[in-house]
Order: structure tokens, then C-alpha cells, then sequence
């Protein structure tokens, strides 16, 4: 097997469970077989999903970088999948939210009002919400055929990338009660990774 | 004044307690020499888990709800207590250690008798009684705990505050040694907390030394707390050590921490938002997955008992 088959056949189904992992603890969690769920069984699921997110921005912004230093130009060709769990565990997290934390699934008293005010009142909300449209956007605009298509208006969407990053963790950082030290983690990765690429930019 | 009689069932009949001794089990792992010496008396040295104390001669109070009580595991599994770490389970996971003995209480300020008193002494005076509460946390989730405390108004009454004493502040234990989380300055130790002498003798006021019946566990607030139910948890301060009566209005935790977020008094109200997050709801912990939220209530629903207190002061700037 050549590098490339390598990737294709081993690398990117692994790296496909290893990212379906985090989601299948969360299901098997609420099942009570892997483990179990909080007392707080919603903001348990809900952090989770967050979470996970994040972490797969870092990891997909890590990428690049990584390519560049090691000279393994084969990890381009996980970009895209980590990209699209990223917008993955976005989206679980916004339907978690949606349906069982503010209840449109569950509570015969849902209103629509009520989740407008928390999308435009709720600045926190807002900017991860915001997030979660651009990871849309790059994701249903993520194959071949797009790509082809939309030329350099591609390239242009997709740098979207890093703000989807500044926004994940200023959203995480916003909605921590006191204890921001998760959030300086994430925001120092973040600055690393915007980091090494202006460096690269200045450089040149 | 409304008063419902308290259902006449003890809250340990409703809710099984073995998930949570089954948990503790393992983590027990024979650390509990030389801890029974003191068990036959009501507050004995440190209780090892699943050996806990019950708690002698608890009366009954009209103040109880008589909404279902949540069960053993979330009250001792899901808590703030930021002295044993910022996590809802790290004071669960890390409170295990502490022993709650010997302790002292030192009581100063405007009041005729002061003085440092052991635990034991300080109890004396006071009867137990069972009160069930709701506890809604500034988080937007709530609990029903049924507490074992004394009358806050009895403990102000016995201290004999002069006419100089307009409040009553308490602080937490502090000793990053025993209690891990103080070794980062996450809030400014030690934990603070105030009321006014008016709100410190209204009847719903208690000290807790215990819950569903027994010694309260380390990761409640060992081994004893306040429980001020129509205002936000935080007010609840815990591990109490000193409580001064004084003239000015004591500087409390929180509020030192994010004045914008979390004034003096903390009334727990559903039209003055938290400016992050709305406080209109709440989730209340034991619903499940699939249980919506549920509207929250002026004063927790404690309205009746307290509103009085607050005639004429703006809640929105005095929140």
C-alpha cells in the first residue's frame, strides 16, 4: 500500500471512529452501559457535545500547521472530516439545547418568542450560533463538486475556519460562571494556531 | 400567613439510597479507623460514609414542602462548594477527606455574648427540625433537599445582638490544606456571605447540620451551613466558622467577585435576569432527559413568608 492507500483504507476509517467515539459514550452514557449521565443529565450532554466541538476546531486548525512542520503533506487529507465532525458536534450541541434543554421536544409550553430572545439577547448564544451557521455553510459547500464550482469564492468561505474558532471559544469563555480555566486552555491553543500562520504570512 | 401541613412520610421511604452507597463503596477503602468513638452522640467525630449518623429527636416543620424531596445521590453527587473544586462532582470527589472535627465557631461583633464555641456547645441550645426546602441555584437548575438544621432567629436571638447589629455576616473555613480548591484563588478565600438582621429572623432561615435525617455530608457543607431558600444557592454559604453581627453591610463573596452579576441580597427572581443568562425557568435536577423546565417562582415561592421584607427597595437595582 502507497501513502495514499494508507490514508484512504486505514488512516481516514480510523480517524472516523475515533471521532464517533465521543458521541457513542455520550448515547451509551444515557443508556446507562458505558457509564452514566450527571444528575444534570441535559447540561451533562450538552457540555459534551460543546466540548467537542472545540476540541475538533483546535484539532482541525491543527492541521495545517502540523503539515508544515512535519512535512506530512498526507494530513490534508483528514481536514475535511474533522471539519465536518466539528460542524457534527456543533450541531448536536445546538439540538441538544434546542430540543431538550429549551424543551421544543419535550415542553407542551415551548415558544418560539423565548428562543429568539435567548438567540439575539443571550450574546453568548449569538456568537455560537453564529458559528454554528458558518460551520454550515462550509459544510453543505465541503465537496468536490462545490469546491469546483465556487472557484475562489470557495477559498473565501472557507477561511471562515478561524472565526468559527475565535467564536467556539469566546461562546465557551462567555458562558463559564467563574472558573475560566478550561477556556484560557482553549484560547491559548487557539493563539498558537492564529499565531503560527500570521508568523508564517509575516515572514514571507 | 398560608402553612401546609408537611406530607406525613419520611423523605428516606421515598428514594432508594443503595445507587449511592453502591458508589461509595469502593472509594471507602477502609479509611474509617478510629471514627466510632465518638458515633453515639449526635454529632460524633467524622462520620465515615455509609456509617452516617442519624440524627436524634428531628421535629417536624410547617415550613416543609410537600413536594417530593430529590433523591440522596443528586443532593450529595451535584454541588458548589468551590473549596473542594469549580466542577458539580469534584466536591463529591473531593470532599471525601475532609474531617468536619475538631470544629469551632467563633461568633463577634454587636452582640452581648461572643466567643469561640466547639461545634458541640454551639448546638446545644437549639432543637433539630426537618425542614424541606427548594434550593434554586443562580445556575438556573433547582433541587427539593430535606435539610436537618436550627432556627437561624433562634441562634441570633441566643447571641443577644445590641440595637448597633443591622446584620449578620458568616464565613467558610479556610485552610487550602483540608480544602483542596482554596490552592487557586477562584473566589477570594474565605467564602463570605451576609444577610440583613431582619432576613436572619425570619422564620424560613436555618442553620444545617444535616440532610434526609443524618449528619450532613463534607461536599453539603460540614458541618454546618446556612439554607436561606427564597434567595439564590450561593447565599447558602457552607463549613461555617465565624459569624459576626454587624453594623454595615458585610462584603459577600459573589458580589466581591462580579458585582454586576450577583448583588447582596440574591432574591431569587424570575423578571431580574442574571445579565448572561435569564432566570424566567429552571431545570429542575431528577426530571430526566426529557423533562421540560419549569417556570421559576418570585422569592422560590417563598413569597408569603418573606416579601414583607423587601417592601419599598427597588429588586431590580437590589438584586
Amino acid at each position: 500500500m502507497n501513502t495514499l492507500q494508507k490514508v484512504r483504507f486505514v488512516g481516514k476509517p480510523l480517524v472516523f471512529l475515533l471521532c464517533l467515539l465521543p458521541a457513542a459514550l455520550v448515547v451509551g452514557d444515557a443508556f446507562a452501559i458505558t457509564g452514566q449521565l450527571s444528575a444534570n443529565p441535559v447540561e451533562d450532554i450538552l457540555d459534551r457535545f460543546g466540548n467537542w466541538a472545540i476540541r475538533l476546531i483546535m484539532i482541525t486548525l491543527a492541521v495545517t500547521p502540523l503539515r508544515q512542520i512535519t512535512g506530512w503533506n498526507w494530513l490534508t487529507r483528514f481536514r475535511r472530516m474533522l471539519g465536518l465532525f466539528t460542524f457534527f458536534y456543533a450541531l448536536m450541541h445546538f439540538l441538544t439545547w434546542l430540543l431538550l434543554d429549551r424543551g421544543l421536544a419535550v415542553d407542551p409550553a415551548f415558544q418560539w418568542a423565548a428562543i429568539l430572545e435567548d438567540l439575539t439577547e443571550r450574546p453568548f448564544i449569538t456568537i455560537g450560533f453564529a458559528a454554528l451557521l458558518l460551520l454550515m455553510a462550509m459544510a453543505v459547500t465541503s465537496t468536490n463538486g462545490m469546491r469546483r464550482r465556487m472557484r475562489r469564492a470557495w477559498d473565501k468561505l472557507h477561511y471562515s475556519v478561524y472565526a468559527v474558532g475565535v467564536l467556539g471559544v469566546w461562546h465557551y469563555w462567555w458562558q463559564v460562571k467563574k472558573d475560566t480555566s478550561d477556556a484560557w486552555v482553549y484560547a491559548v491553543i487557539l493563539a498558537l494556531l492564529l499565531g503560527y500562520r500570521t508568523w508564517k504570512k509575516v515572514r514571507h | 400567613m398560608l402553612i401546609k401541613i408537611p406530607a406525613d412520610i419520611c423523605p428516606s421511604e421515598i428514594t432508594s439510597e443503595q445507587n449511592y452507597l453502591n458508589r461509595r463503596d469502593f472509594i471507602r477503602a477502609g479509611s474509617i479507623a478510629g471514627a466510632s468513638v465518638l458515633a453515639g452522640t449526635a454529632f460524633g467525630a467524622v462520620v465515615p460514609e455509609g456509617e452516617r449518623a442519624k440524627l436524634p429527636d428531628v421535629g417536624k416543620s410547617a415550613f416543609s414542602t410537600i413536594e417530593a424531596p430529590n433523591s440522596y445521590e443528586d443532593v450529595t453527587t451535584y454541588n458548589n462548594y468551590y473549596e473542594f473544586g469549580t466542577g458539580k462532582e469534584d466536591p463529591y470527589r473531593n470532599a471525601g477527606q475532609f474531617e468536619p472535627r475538631p470544629w469551632s465557631i467563633t461568633v463577634d461583633g454587636h452582640a452581648e455574648k461572643t466567643g469561640t464555641f466547639h461545634f458541640e456547645d454551639f448546638m446545644k441550645p437549639f432543637d433539630l427540625e426537618e425542614r424541606i426546602y427548594r434550593m434554586r441555584c443562580v445556575e438556573a437548575w433547582s433541587m427539593v433537599i430535606p435539610w436537618v438544621g436550627i432556627s437561624l432567629a433562634d441562634v441570633v436571638k441566643h447571641f443577644q445582638p445590641t440595637s448597633s447589629a443591622k446584620y449578620v455576616a458568616f464565613e467558610t473555613l479556610n485552610d487550602p490544606v483540608r480544602m483542596p480548591g482554596q490552592r487557586r484563588r477562584v473566589l477570594e478565600w474565605p467564602y463570605k456571605e451576609g444577610l440583613t438582621i431582619a432576613e436572619a429572623t425570619n422564620p424560613l432561615a436555618i442553620l444545617a447540620v444535616g440532610v434526609y435525617g443524618e449528619t450532613l455530608p463534607n461536599q453539603n457543607g460540614a458541618p454546618i451551613r446556612l439554607v436561606v431558600p427564597w434567595k439564590y444557592g450561593f447565599k447558602g454559604i457552607k463549613g461555617i466558622v465565624r459569624i459576626s453581627f454587624t453594623e454595615k453591610q458585610p462584603p459577600v463573596s459573589w458580589n466581591i467577585a462580579a458585582a454586576n452579576e450577583y448583588g447582596f441580597y440574591a432574591n431569587v427572581n424570575p423578571e431580574v435576569d442574571h445579565p448572561r443568562w435569564s432566570q424566567a425557568s429552571e431545570r429542575a435536577i431528577g426530571g430526566g432527559l426529557f423533562a421540560p423546565r419549569k417556570p421559576t417562582r418570585m422569592f422560590n415561592g417563598y413569597g408569603e413568608q418573606v416579601a414583607h421584607l423587601y417592601d419599598g427597595l427597588d429588586l431590580r437595582k437590589n438584586f
